[in-house]
């Protein structure tokens, strides 16, 4: 008792202080942040008060199994119905903004609906809030399995799960207020980075403690990759939005750096981002979810371990090629570029390996939608990693750069690499979670391929022809020596390439409308789809006899 | 130290030590040793003890 009046009064105190920050905030964004700090920390405080079993309503909600069984899975739970929710929020703002391009009068006028706010609040909730969940609930999933251990510190990870939540809301919310650092993949400002920190270290501290607590003697190489995304992303995050606040009781805060320094830091952490949120992470959930659904062992130990130790010696030096032909030092530059160039070769044994798991079932693309969807994730990686490279070569940059090439190489890595790996291991882990026999229907899983394929081939391939077109477009100059096109003129040439891109946005939006419809039936328990399996032989009754007619 | 000594530390001394590093860490696990582990680590994840009562 005397424990829970000291919680709930700490809660109390923490809203109290959120509430007179907001009072006393120097502008309105931050008032606004308070408030909905306020408003968190009095739910938790009443949510204690009452002292409920909020876990077991909330299992009875989401059809959770009511048993726990051997291993700590409610987080997780709530982490794949969380990347559902922000992946669906994700591509509509970006289906928006999208049209917003073709179309301007979709800014409505408002600054809140403006493109320069919408297009943040795209990039963070595609990333952090859906990429982000899935790594999260993916790693707490397998960590478990690989080390035969329960989560350590169970009421710390579900404080990871519910601090990150805050976290998107507060950094979405800031975004359409206009709260911003003006650094790409890192906008959120001053007090939102120190409450990620804070939440960055519990989530290692969990993934860490089971990691010691394991009783199997080897660590999985799929933890490995985890285990570098989370310590690499703490020291990202922590550098690059070293700042100072103008006020602490404002939004409003300036870089520990200057110039040419603070877009090298801001390049190092955004491409390292891409190097380990989007590809260590994620390469994590390739080397436990592409084995446990082919049903045979990776195809060589050896490589993924080449594989991890190559990918962490170099991508940490590539990110100058975000910066080449500006004040960056030339060294840099051709630094960054010969690190990613090299990078191409670990990249590929890494696709190699993912793929070459399925030697010797290869039917499985045939038969399994959901091995299929990894293929494709696979081949979509390869291709994102060729291609990164081959842009990062300064002769390449200079045509590429500032082009809309450089959306269609992004969308070709998130949409692909990231989104379908992503919406494989969900259809893998929602049955074994909700403990159904499968998913509601594989058809949907095979509507969902389609949808998603076809929709990136179109963004792909219209924003390749827009980017080269652009960059061609600015560069074209006549024989009297002047810009042959106004920039007004290569914007308009833009348009049926940005209706195109406007169409894959909606073709992808809808396979992950199919997925939230699959996974949300899978979920209530709903009765099994009835419908044709994907890998019937042919039956054919009348050639079921004897050649010869059987004497009567 | 300077930024040119820095520098230049970094693209000697610093680059023969992250080399080294790299093939030691991926040497270690191409020594004779560590076939057998290698080859029942890549097989732990198919332990049923790893499966959690599914269906």
């Amino acid at each position: 008792m005397e424990q829970l009046v000291w919680k709930t009064g700490g809660w109390f105190a923490l809203a109290t202080l959120a509430f007179l920050a907001a009072l006393a905030a120097a502008d309105f964004g931050f008032a606004v942040h308070m408030g909905i700090v306020c408003a968190a920390a009095l739910a938790v405080a009443v949510l204690t008060m009452r002292h409920a079993d909020y876990e077991a309503i909330t299992r009875g909600l989401l059809k959770m199994p009511a048993s726990q069984g051997k291993y700590d899975d409610d987080p997780i739970r709530w982490g794949v119905i969380a990347t559902v929710f922000w992946g669906l929020a994700g591509f509509l703002a970006g289906l928006y903004i999208a049209l917003q391009l073709a179309f301007p009068a979709l800014n409505l006028g408002i600054e809140y609906t403006s493109f320069g706010r919408l297009r943040p609040l795209h990039t963070s909730a595609v990333i952090f809030a859906f990429g982000g969940n899935a790594l999260i609930a993916t790693s707490f999933y397998v960590v478990q399995r690989t080390c035969r251990a329960r989560l350590a510190f169970p009421a710390l990870a579900r404080f990871v799960f519910w601090g990150y939540q805050l976290f998107i809301v507060l950094a979405a919310t800031g975004y359409l207020l206009g709260i911003t650092e003006g650094k790409e993949y890192a906008e959120p400002e001053w007090y939102v980075d120190l409450w990620l920190t804070i939440v960055w270290v519990a989530y290692l501290v969990v993934f860490g403690g089971t990691i010691l607590r394991r009783s199997e003697p080897h660590i999985y190489v799929a933890n490995w990759f985890y285990l570098s995304f989370i310590l690499t992303i703490a020291m990202l995050h922590i550098v690059n939005n070293l700042s100072m606040p103008v006020s602490w009781l404002g939004s409003k805060s300036y870089s520990a750096f200057a110039g040419v320094q603070d877009a090298l830091t801001q390049w190092w952490y955004g491409h390292n981002a891409v190097g380990f949120f989007l590809t260590a992470g994620f390469l994590a959930m390739m080397y436990y979810f592409v084995p446990k659904q082919a049903e045979r062992p990776v195809y060589s130990y050896r490589l993924s371990i080449i594989h991890f130790w190559s990918l962490i010696f170099l991508y940490i030096w590539a990110g100058p090629h975000h910066l080449h032909y500006t004040a960056l030092p030339d060294w840099a530059q051709t630094l960054g570029m010969v690190f990613s160039v090299m990078l191409w070769m670990p990249s590929w044994g890494g696709m190699i390996n993912g793929l070459m798991t399925l030697n010797g079932a290869w039917d499985r693309i045939r038969t399994d939608p959901i091995i299929r969807m990894m293929v494709m994730a696979l081949a979509f990686y390869g291709m994102s990693t060729f291609e990164g490279p081959m842009m990062s070569v300064k002769a390449v940059n200079s045509l590429s750069h500032y082009t809309d090439w450089t959306i269609g190489h992004v969308h070709s890595g998130a949409l692909g690499w990231n989104g379908l790996i992503t919406f494989a291991c969900l259809y893998y882990l929602t049955p074994r979670l909700w403990k159904r026999e499968r998913l509601y229907s594989l058809r949907l899983v095979n509507w969902h391929f389609w949808l998603a394929t076809v929709g990136i081939v179109l963004y792909a391939a219209s924003m390749w022809v827009a980017g080269i077109m652009q960059g061609l477009m600015w560069r074209e100059y006549g024989s009297d020596g002047y810009l042959v096109y106004a920039f007004s003129e290569v914007v308009s040439a833009m348009f049926p390439l940005y209706l195109i891109r406007a169409a894959g946005g909606l073709l992808y939006l809808s396979g992950a409308i199919v997925m939230a419809w699959n996974i949300g039936k899978t979920i209530a328990g709903s009765p099994l789809r009835v419908e044709k399996p994907m890998n019937d032989a042919a039956y054919d009754v009348e050639a079921d006899r004897p050649l010869v007619p059987a004497a009567t | 130290m300077s930024y040119d000594a820095l520098r230049h530390f970094a693209d000697s001394w610093g680059l023969v030590f992250m080399g080294v590093l790299y093939v030691a860490l991926i040497g270690w696990h191409f020594l004779p040793h560590g076939r057998q582990r290698i080859a029942e680590a890549a097989l732990a994840i198919f332990d049923d003890q790893t499966e959690a009562g599914h269906g």
